[in-house]
């Protein structure tokens, strides 16, 4: 692992403007993906509309690509979770439920509540009350069910000996036979629709 | 079919294709990791904004006794910038495109639940608490593990992206059933 200089290209006050135009166009492209919208999020689940897939498939492999090759560079430090497997499974599970529910992420849902949505502004509230009920459960949830398999900062190809650029490829391969197969069915549908 | 609308410039346009959003979001990631040593993530910065929301409920005095929220002090940094970013850039994008407009009841739900504001609210009111609270569990959303985690290979990021998903689809099944669903 190469370590960069101590302070990253864009620091102090500076990293603050930065921390508002790089959200900009976060929200931006979430806007325009369509993933800012109830129905596309909701869809997806109902294998009714692929956009969340394409998106988050496309941005992890042009995203993983990019940041291996800039850490290869020394450019860009890996910033990896410690994964505690029972918390990051019960929480997604959480987390998708609500998804559906709520129809957003919390992303797509600031997005959303600043393009007029009136109910994503409802349900950011009650992520507030959400946020405010794990912090008080906290020091249970510190003690009960985060040390369940804590596994450390690892990645995939720590865990299976698999190297990192293989792993691409495979991802690579895998998301090319599920656009293609997305596309078909799409394309069939719009077909029967018309 | 009606006839379309004549073509409009990039900047204009509704909606862009979602594997150009896509690489986007993997660009903008690269740019963000390089330039301020970061990953891309929002409920964490979230965190500090349900402290200071939920301080004039339950009181200064206990929300500065907790751990987590001493741990995740709202702060306008970086993170919290981040999010303002977004929501700037959501209503940017809506407004260059022209599809700004109030949404109460999203037609999806509309046609399963009927058109009742109070219980649009009342499940999206639930529905945002378990995102943030499945989130904070996670340590990291659909950005901060899903998009962030994953393109590291984290395992944690991959855990999450699968069993949202397995999740999410079991909820709508059991929310929406199987049947096909009108245009959006």
């Amino acid at each position: 692992m190469i370590f960069l200089a101590a302070t990253p290209p864009v620091s102090g006050s500076s990293a603050l403007i930065a921390a508002v135009l790089l959200g900009a166009l976060f929200g931006l492209l979430l806007h325009r993906g369509g993933v800012a919208n109830y129905n596309v999020i909701v869809n997806q689940f109902r294998f009714h509309d692929f956009t969340v897939l394409k998106i988050m498939l496309t941005a992890i492999i042009v995203g993983g690509l990019g940041v291996l090759a800039l850490n290869s560079a020394g450019l860009a430090n890996y910033h990896i979770k410690a994964t505690n497997l029972l918390g990051v499974v019960l929480g997604a599970a959480i987390f998708g439920v609500g998804m559906v529910v709520y129809g957003y992420c919390p992303g797509t849902a600031i997005a959303a509540a600043a393009s007029g949505s009136v109910h994503a502004i409802v349900g950011l509230l009650g992520a507030m009350v959400g946020g405010t009920l794990y912090a008080f459960s906290f020091p249970w949830i510190a003690q009960k069910i985060l040390p369940v398999g804590a596994l450390g900062k690892v990645r995939l190809p720590d865990v299976t000996g698999i190297p990192t650029l293989v792993w691409f490829v495979a991802l690579l391969a895998i998301a090319v036979t599920v656009f293609v197969w997305v596309e078909r069915i799409e394309r069939r549908r719009r077909l029967a629709s018309s | 079919m009606s006839s379309s609308p004549p073509p409009r410039g990039f900047l204009r346009q509704e909606r862009w294709n979602p594997y150009v959003v896509g690489a986007g979001i993997g660009i903008l990631s690269w740019t963000v990791f390089f330039l301020v040593d970061k990953p891309l993530g929002v409920t964490t910065p979230l965190t500090g904004l349900a402290g200071v929301c939920a301080t004039p409920i339950i009181g200064a005095e206990t929300i500065g006794a907790n751990a987590y929220f001493k741990q995740h002090a709202f702060k306008w940094d970086y993170g919290m910038l981040f999010l303002f970013g977004i929501a700037l850039g959501g209503l940017l994008s809506a407004l260059l495109s022209g599809s700004a407009r109030l949404e109460a009841v999203p037609t999806v739900w509309r046609d399963r639940f009927g058109s009742s504001t109070g219980k649009r609210f009342l499940a999206a009111f639930i529905g945002g608490l378990l995102v943030m609270f499945g989130a904070r569990l996670a340590d990291g959303c659909t950005s901060g593990n899903g998009i962030s985690g994953s393109l590291q290979l984290a395992v944690g990021g991959w855990t999450f992206f699968l069993t949202l998903f397995a999740f999410g689809i079991l909820t709508s099944l059991v929310l929406f059933g199987t049947g096909r669903p009108s245009k959006n």
